[in-house]
């Protein structure tokens, strides 16, 4: 089993839909985010092109922060899912140092959060709330050993890019473009 | 000209817009780390040669110093934790793949071996000093039987502390001004230097302090050579590195950088050492508050600009 997300960058509104409904989903403390939008322009005036994003945790096959952390809090969980154990977290900020995608923070309860893929949902057979919610249904969630996911299906039919792959990390987010 | 914009959503604390999740607490902890590092290296080392009775500042007086420099950085350190009171949990694992388990392991190791260094000299250094209790002095007698398994251990874990400040840092591969192997050699050069300056600055013995100032001046040598490296490094990679090496060949941090760093941390204590062993009267204590005040710079501006340099989307 390999969880992973599909982005489609070409329908993706920005609309931070996804954003509310992590916070809410996951009682986000007020100023924090899990996931977040990424805007970017790029070219050349007037040849310019715009590229929506919903990013989060990359759910790294190759984990800095799984490697980084002192006590085990960081681990990967069934999926491929990188989790933190709060009550095991010491909060040194060696995984948050560690993440080139700076996906993680500190909870103001002192443990490190991020993005869980909704594994509590996901365990119940439900998708993770930003997919729920999205609009435009440019998220896609699933296994991408099971050939018929459809996460699986869309990054056959399409292209797509990974971010930071010369990082090392082997992100598990692919951006449909 | 082609250029790309970003606009993020996200505004977490400590990470947006530019990473700070380690402050002066790390950098301090880095010091002190690699000063006690260089105290406990030279004390083990001569003690093993024998030099007892030459060097009675290496070996007895300056590593009394090394267990007050653990406990704070031991304090700094715990400041450091957001989740406080699980701060055991460093000592319910043993994860060889984070350098941050060897370092408390290694402070685990080291930090009691300097107590128990320095109370087996107590009475020496300070000839009034009472234990008042009978089994403390026969506790005394104990480790003083085993000074040299001590100064074994001492020896080789010493160097690990050392080394370990720098690797703490050099694991990142998310911040690529640190992630370079240059940087545990850097520190460890670095704290043996500070080391030997405190020595230099405790002995009142010709013969220690020449050695000493001998030292110091191969030691900055080869501090130079691997600043020097550490930039011909970065600039010879990827252009993140490039980016990163910027940040003080030109950047934010280049006059901090060469000037307390290199220049007044590292050049002119060697110039003045250098004259001092040719014979000329400099205060001994000018160096050495020189070459300290560029190991804690050091530090310092490693850790900010470190968390400056990142992986560009």
């Amino acid at each position: 089993m390999r969880y992973a997300m599909a982005i489609d960058t070409k329908k993706c509104v920005g609309c931070s839909d996804c954003v509310v409904a992590c916070q809410l989903e996951n009682n986000v403390p007020i100023g924090y985010c899990r996931d977040w939008i990424v805007e970017t322009t790029s070219g050349t005036y007037p040849n310019l092109e715009l590229e929506n994003r919903s990013e989060r945790c990359h759910h790294c096959a190759n984990a800095p922060c799984v490697r980084c952390c002192p006590t085990g809090a960081s681990h990967i969980a069934e999926g491929g899912v990188v989790l933190v154990t709060p009550d095991e977290c010491i909060g040194c900020g060696a995984c948050i140092a560690s993440c080139p995608y700076d996906a993680r923070y500190p909870h103001p309860d002192g443990y490190v959060d991020k993005c869980t893929f909704c594994i509590h949902k996901v365990r119940k057979g439900e998708d993770p709330a930003c997919v729920q919610v999205c609009p435009t249904n440019c998220l896609y969630f699933g296994d991408l050993d099971d050939p018929n996911s459809e996460v699986s299906r869309k990054i056959k039919e399409r292209k797509y890019k990974r971010l930071k792959t010369e990082a090392g990390t082997d992100p598990q987010l692919y951006f449909l473009i | 000209m082609e250029e790309e914009i970003i606009i993020s959503g996200r505004m977490n604390y400590k990470v947006d817009p530019g990473l700070h999740i380690w402050g002066w607490e790390i950098a301090f902890y880095l010091f002190v780390g690699g000063l006690a590092a260089g105290l406990l290296f030279f004390a083990s080392y001569y003690y093993l040669q024998g030099k007892e009775k030459e060097f009675p500042a290496a070996i007895k007086w300056a590593p009394m110093l090394a267990p007050v420099m653990l406990a704070l950085g031991l304090g700094a350190l715990f400041l450091d934790l957001h989740h406080k009171l699980y701060f055991w949990r460093l000592y319910t694992n043993i994860r060889l793949t984070s350098p941050m388990s060897w370092g408390a392991w290694t402070l685990m190791v080291v930090t009691p071996l300097s107590i128990l260094w320095s109370a087996s000299w107590v009475r020496e250094v300070f000839p009034n000093w009472d234990w008042k209790f009978k089994f403390l002095y026969d506790l005394e007698a104990f480790f003083i039987k085993y000074r040299k398994v001590m100064a074994w251990i001492m020896v080789f874990y010493s160097v690990i502390l050392g080394i370990y400040t720098g690797i703490l840092l050099s694991a990142f591969n998310a911040r690529p001004l640190w992630n370079t192997s240059i940087l545990g050699p850097l520190f460890l050069a670095s704290g043996l230097s500070a080391g030997a300056a405190v020595i230099i600055s405790f002995t009142k013995n010709e013969l220690e302090r020449k050695l000493f100032s001998k030292i110091d001046l191969v030691i900055i040598g080869i501090e130079l050579f691997l600043v020097i490296h550490l930039f011909m490094g970065l600039m010879a990679s990827t252009a993140v590195q490039i980016e990163a090496a910027e940040l003080f060949l030109g950047g934010k941090y280049t006059l901090p950088f060469w000037i307390f760093v290199v220049f007044l941390g590292m050049i002119v204590p060697a110039i003045l050492e250098f004259l001092e062993l040719r014979g000329q009267k400099i205060p001994v204590i000018i160096p050495v508050a020189l070459i300290l005040m560029g190991n804690i710079m050091l530090r310092f501006i490693i850790v900010y600009a470190g968390q400056a340099s990142r992986y560009l989307y």
